[in-house]
């Protein structure tokens, strides 16, 4: 830095020299840059400002079009939600019982999730840490199930549960979601498992720590960003699914929001300010644990997700 | 940190008395046993139905039928061959422009700009969003009276009344984009978190080098993203088979049958025909086909690294 500094004032106009210095082809990254973020960022801006905008047109539009619909006055044609109003919002959650529907989703979702990580922690930890007889089997049962289209198995998963008489209960539902998401959720919870060495698990057992101690103190934080991708996972996908719900839940105070949502595209498309409310309904809480998750659900993916 | 400790040849589990040898049988088996339940049982009886005569409009004619259903399938069904046909078509458009969409924009999220965190989340949003919520949405948008297509041709582009939904030569590349809005986002975010673990020394060797970006990212980028591409390709292509949130929703498989894929065929033969012995033969024969591409896709892309 002196050394420079030294240089340039050798030269009659020192300071304002320095500053107008010609700047270095990399001259995008300020202060140290070093070569490789040059080489990274030698994309002029506009190379990336330009697709992402359009991009990002395709992607918002939508949402705009539907929060437009959603809070303007029906009949009107502006293209501003003005004046704003919450008709369409009170008329979905009271008269279209959707105030009950997101209750229903809720009660899906979760338990959904906490049942999906439970059970796939459990047989991730199998996975990554032991090795047993039937593993390979499993393994392999686990890939094959991935194939299984879901929607096909509707019928005699149907006549399963009327057997267990829990047609028409969440409980149909939960379970369902929950078996089709475990076989991913267990893939994925063992290649995360994996990469936390054994060997920190074993200086917990020298400090007489039980297994399962071991597994809680020193694995289990090390696995949240994972945990959450693969909680969230389930989350979403259950609060999102459709045809379990259509089949197992005929009884309107059961059914859940995208059942609801289907109700309204099928049977009044005429009241497109009520279905859009409805869709925004849909929209929030996946939303929001989206904007929670979406920086963990890269780390989380790159850290096991290829690996199996 | 416990260095000097020795390493620990047994663990706790052992001292605790609970054999370790019956551990991981404990561990998995909640998994197991869901999944015996209620994806190998069912998948079971789909096989065994699929031999069988099996109408509950027409019991009297109930009863083994041995391979008649196949024969069915192959000799006296067009709809069965359009329907495979379309689904065909379905998914390879999807995966492939999902792919490519996705690609690039994964590579320009990965570059450094301001406002990357909140445009990698707006970008990636429509993720999270269901099969259902994306028809309500382009719904809204494909409405002619009070979708974008009115406000186009305000603007003196397109025609009034225009129904992209309505008419057999639009309806497909109208459910192509409303699904490639959400699905774009799962490539992205597969390929960001693949990106990111490539070392940044290679691009800074290739730079020193004089390799361009063109030949950086044929180079470098591509085929260490090739692992990637080709696992989402395959999971892409198996969901975009078996999904029918969608296109149930969005066109019910019309106008006039156009966009029934195998899947909602076998649903309504199933559920709606209560064919139920038939929709089991149709739904073995869509397995055996995926299953069938699977492997042989896994094979091909693993023949063409080998060559290289």
């Amino acid at each position: 830095m002196t050394a420079a500094l030294a240089e340039k004032g050798s030269s009659p106009a020192s300071p304002s020299a320095v500053a107008h210095a010609p700047a270095p082809p990399g001259r995008r990254v300020r202060g140290r840059a070093s070569r490789r973020e040059r080489a990274f960022d030698d994309v002029p801006r506009w190379q990336i400002y330009l697709p992402l905008a359009l991009y990002l047109l395709f992607t918002l539009v939508p949402f705009y079009w539907m929060l437009l619909f959603a809070l303007r006055p029906a009949g009107s044609t502006a293209l501003l939600p003005w004046p704003l109003t919450f008709e369409h919002f009170e008329k979905v959650w009271n008269e279209r019982s959707f105030g009950m529907f997101f209750q229903n989703s809720m009660i899906v979702g979760v338990a959904t999730l906490v049942m999906t990580t439970g059970i796939a922690l459990a047989g991730g930890y199998a996975l990554a840490r032991f090795e047993f007889r039937i593993k390979n089997g499993f393994m392999l049962a686990l890939l094959c199930s991935q194939f299984i289209p879901g929607a096909l198995m509707l019928v005699p998963l149907f006549e399963i549960f009327k057997n267990l008489q829990m047609i028409n209960s969440l409980g149909s539902v939960i379970i369902a979601e929950t078996v089709f998401q475990l076989p991913l959720s267990i893939i994925l919870i063992s290649g995360f498992i994996k990469n936390v060495p054994v060997s920190l698990e074993e200086a917990a057992w020298v400090d007489g720590c039980s297994r399962f101690r071991a597994f809680c103190a020193v694995v289990l934080p090390l696995l949240r960003p994972g945990l959450i991708a693969v909680g969230s996972f389930a989350f979403v996908h259950s609060w999102n699914h459709f045809l379990f719900a259509l089949m197992f839940l005929s009884e309107q105070d059961k059914q859940t929001i995208p059942v609801g949502l289907n109700t309204l595209i099928g049977a009044d498309s005429v009241d497109l300010g009520a279905l859009a409310a409805g869709g925004v309904i849909a929209a929030v809480p996946v939303v929001i644990v989206f904007a929670f998750i979406q920086k963990w659900l890269i780390t989380g993916f790159s850290a096991g997700a290829v690996k199996g | 940190m416990a260095s000097a400790v020795a390493r620990v040849p047994r663990a706790p589990g052992r001292r605790a008395g609970a054999p370790p040898r019956r551990l991981p049988y404990l561990l998995i088996a909640p998994a197991g046993l869901l999944m015996l339940g209620f994806i190998a049982y069912p998948v079971i009886s789909v096989f065994y139905y699929s031999l069988q005569d099996y109408n509950v409009t027409k019991p009297w004619r109930n009863g083994f039928a041995g391979f008649d259903n196949f024969i069915r399938i192959f000799t006296d069904d067009p709809q069965f061959w359009t329907t495979l046909g379309f689904s065909a078509r379905w998914v390879v458009v999807q995966v492939s422009l999902q792919l490519a969409l996705g690609l690039v924009l994964a590579l320009l999220v990965n570059q450094t700009f301001v406002g990357r965190g909140i445009a990698r989340a707006m970008v990636f949003s429509p993720w999270a969003v269901s099969g259902v919520l994306t028809t309500t949405i382009w719904m809204l948008l494909y409405n002619p009276s009070t979708g974008v297509s009115r406000y186009l041709a305000d603007a003196g582009i397109g025609s009034y009344g225009t129904s992209v939904l309505s008419d057999t030569g639009t309806v497909f590349w109208a459910a192509v984009v409303a699904e490639l809005w959400r699905g774009v986002p799962f490539f992205a975010i597969l390929i960001l978190a693949d990106l990111q673990s490539i070392p940044k020394e290679l691009y800074e060797a290739a730079s020193v080098d004089g390799a361009g970006r063109a030949r950086q990212f044929f180079h470098i980028t591509l085929p260490h993203l090739r692992d990637a591409i080709v696992l989402a390709t395959l999971l892409r292509g198996v969901w975009e088979f078996n999904n029918v949130d969608l296109l149930y929703t969005l066109t019910g498989g019309g106008p006039a049958g156009v966009t029934t894929t195998l899947p909602l065929y076998v649903a309504n033969t199933g559920i709606e025909g209560h064919d139920f012995g038939y929709a089991s033969a149709l739904t073995t024969v869509a397995f055996v086909i995926l299953l069938f591409c699977s492997i042989l896709y896994l094979r091909l892309s693993k023949f063409g690294g080998d060559s290289k």
